[in-house]
């Protein structure tokens, strides 16, 4: 696991940023080789989008063979709802990238049949030969997508009813109306993200810190589902200096140390490795 | 990847690098047209998994809804009261010349003029769609003849009314008359007259009621007499602050309809200004804009000589001088209608009052929509509404004008 600390969150998301473009870079994807990302919604990803769509326009980085799998949608929610995880994906990435249609998945909670809807997606994984990098949030309970406390850590995709906390959080979204805020969602599983070739976890705020306490140095325990990641052979998380308040002085000072080393990750690659 | 043909057939254009004025702000995001009009990506993305057939690269440029002049006597040469013979290609003309200021809709609009003239001219001014041909036509603004004698500006006095038609004054005749001077309302959009005149309550709420829109001008009407008007329908001030009462705190004229409290809640007064520099002194221009920017809609009231030198020039039954950028009746130091065009006048107008870019764009655009009830369709970049487009740069200097999506002129 690599822990990355950074200032604030502008760093975070640039950090974030330069992390997938490199990797997509590497990958050197083609017409027959795309590369595969997992995404998250929320406020979090926010900025890492808005800097990927800035290397996208720079000519840095072109998403023409990149799959994205979107971590989870609310169930019985129009897709044009601006609260739609369709609508966000929409509103602050795709519409500015040059990803193609085809190559965009999101579960549709309006699928006549959820179940089939959600063996789809895990299928339609499979077919794109797995994900490559997985990018995800996390709660201040430590959920990751909709795997809220208490899920399996084995999950896969599937329906979920989601919790009154959740329920009330989302409300400011709906008009402050309860009965407005969709009840049930679908979400990738904690298994289906532990699939991925590799993952990175954004976290930023002081009210993260103690998840991310629970992620990294206590056990691995389902009440905390992004602890799963301890298992996982290749994580990384990347946060904000208010989010490292829960943990231990050592802890922080070694993955400080460590960061003249992993800042290379995110140097510039060298010309002949980029697009024209 | 072309379209996706399972939903049309035609193709898409993307206009892309640029600044869209879309909800009171400039976004940087592309456009997407199909079929003429606006289309909403969104939809194309998830459900058609569509794609521009086209791209039209703006290089950073504002892309912003097209001009649309609701005062407009003529310019190149042309003057639209003036029977030629052929006023319908007059018209023509000057609709393929004020693209190149961005204009893409405008109200031909005639001056107080004899029967003959509205006999003649009105049948040979349809309605019409814009396209490489030229801004469409939305429809005839009749400025007068049912005008204050007192207030008549450059409006040849002799050809000035009254609604005493044979009905008398206040009857019946009042419509019927108007209907006798004009001959056919078929196209037209709008009509300037003073409320003041004796039957004119009659006449505002029967043209309302066949969707033509009423505005006050050329008036010396006092405040409830222009509230009472627009109580009846009335929903413009035809070249505010000219050609009217001057303010007075006691009795505002209908300059106090911008602030009056005695419009209906689900209505708005617009108002013409000649933001040319001349007919509207800047401080009188910003008190207007700040007391009801809401309602601030540019006109050029351009005259024959727009786009042409110097020197002496028909205006209806008169003569008119060009000096400078004043246009003068001729001998006189009257002012008779301006010489200056939209995108000088969405220049002039951002400069003087200290508004924003979007500001100054919708009071050229949405705003003149909103006065004419076609905004579902024009005036903005809406989804849905017709691609009439104009590309600016930063000095709202206009670089390019679109019809339906398509290209009609370029610098």
């Amino acid at each position: 696991m690599k822990l990355i600390i950074l200032d604030e969150y502008d760093q975070v998301s640039e950090w974030a940023a330069k992390y997938i473009r490199n990797k997509i870079l590497l990958f050197n994807p083609g017409p027959d080789r795309h590369f595969t990302l997992g995404l998250p919604t929320g406020s979090t990803p926010l900025g890492c989008y808005k800097k990927l769509i800035e290397f996208f326009k720079n000519g840095e980085v072109s998403f023409q063979y990149v799959k994205t799998f979107n971590m989870d949608e609310y169930v019985g929610l129009p897709r044009d709802h601006p609260e739609s995880y369709h609508s966000f994906m929409w509103n602050n990435f795709f519409k500015y990238i040059d990803i193609r249609s085809e190559n965009v998945h999101i579960l549709d909670g309006n699928a006549a049949d959820l179940e089939a809807e959600c063996q789809a997606f895990e299928e339609s994984i499979q077919d794109a030969g797995g994900i490559e990098l997985f990018v995800g949030g996390i709660g201040p309970d430590g959920h990751i997508a909709f795997n809220e406390p208490g899920s399996s850590l084995v999950s896969r995709t599937r329906v979920k009813t989601l919790a009154m906390d959740t329920i009330q959080a989302n409300a400011r979204f709906f008009d402050g109306d309860l009965s407005k805020v969709p009840t049930m969602a679908l979400t990738v599983g904690v298994g289906t993200v532990m699939d991925a070739k590799e993952v990175m976890i954004l976290i930023t705020g002081g009210h993260k810190a103690f998840a991310l306490y629970k992620a990294i140095e206590e056990g691995v325990n389902h009440m905390w589902t992004v602890s799963a990641f301890q298992q996982h052979p290749q994580t990384v998380f990347v946060c904000d200096e208010d989010a490292t308040l829960e943990l231990r002085v050592k802890t922080v000072k070694y993955f400080k140390g460590m960061m003249h080393v992993h800042n290379r990750l995110v140097d510039p690659l060298p010309a002949t490795q980029k697009r024209k | 990847m072309p379209s996706n043909k399972t939903v049309s057939d035609a193709p898409i254009t993307q206009f892309i690098n640029c600044q869209i004025l879309k909800d009171h702000k400039l976004h940087r995001e592309d456009l997407w047209v199909r079929d003429g009009r606006i289309l909403d990506p969104e939809k194309l993305f998830f459900d058609e998994q569509g794609y521009a057939d086209r791209r039209v690269d703006c290089g950073g440029d504002i892309l912003a809804p097209g001009f649309i002049d609701v005062q407009i006597n003529g310019g190149y040469g042309v003057d639209f009261s003036q029977p030629s013979g052929d006023t319908g290609a007059g018209v023509a003309f000057v609709a393929r010349k004020v693209l190149e200021h961005g204009v893409t809709s405008f109200c031909p609009t005639l001056v107080t003029s004899p029967p003959h003239v509205y006999h003649q001219v009105l049948p040979e001014v349809k309605v019409q769609n814009g396209g490489v041909h030229g801004a469409g036509v939305l429809g005839v603004h009749l400025e007068g003849p049912f005008i204050s004698l007192e207030k008549k500006g450059a409006h040849p006095e002799r050809f000035i009314r009254t609604f005493g038609g044979p009905g008398g004054p206040g009857g019946p005749g009042g419509v019927d008359h108007l209907l006798e001077v004009y001959g056919c309302l078929d196209n037209v959009a709008m009509v300037t007259l003073a409320p003041e005149l004796a039957g004119s309550q009659s006449v505002v709420e029967e043209l309302c009621h066949r969707g033509i829109r009423v505005s006050l001008g050329h008036s010396v009407a006092n405040l409830s007499q222009a509230e009472e008007a627009v109580q009846q329908g009335a929903s413009f001030i035809t070249h505010l602050f000219n050609a009217m009462l001057p303010f007075h705190h006691r009795d505002p004229g209908i300059v106090g309809l911008l602030t009056s409290d005695q419009i209906p809640a689900d209505r708005l007064v617009y108002y013409g200004m000649i933001a040319d520099g001349i007919h509207t002194n800047p401080a009188a221009l910003r008190i207007a804009h700040r007391a009801h920017p809401t309602g601030l809609v540019l006109v050029t009231d351009a005259i024959t000589a727009m786009g042409l030198p110097p020197g002496r020039h028909t205006l209806g039954q008169q003569v008119i001088e060009i000096q400078g950028l004043h246009a003068y009746v001729a001998g006189t130091t009257t002012l008779s209608g301006s010489i200056a065009t939209m995108d000088m006048c969405v220049r002039h107008f951002k400069h003087a009052s200290g508004c924003s870019v979007p500001e100054a764009l919708e009071a050229a655009s949405l705003h003149p929509a909103q006065l004419l009830g076609i905004s579902s369709r024009k005036g903005s970049l809406q989804y849905g509404s017709d691609a009439d487009l104009v590309l600016l740069d930063d000095q709202l200097n206009v670089k390019a004008t679109f019809i339906s999506g398509e290209e009609v002129w370029r610098k």
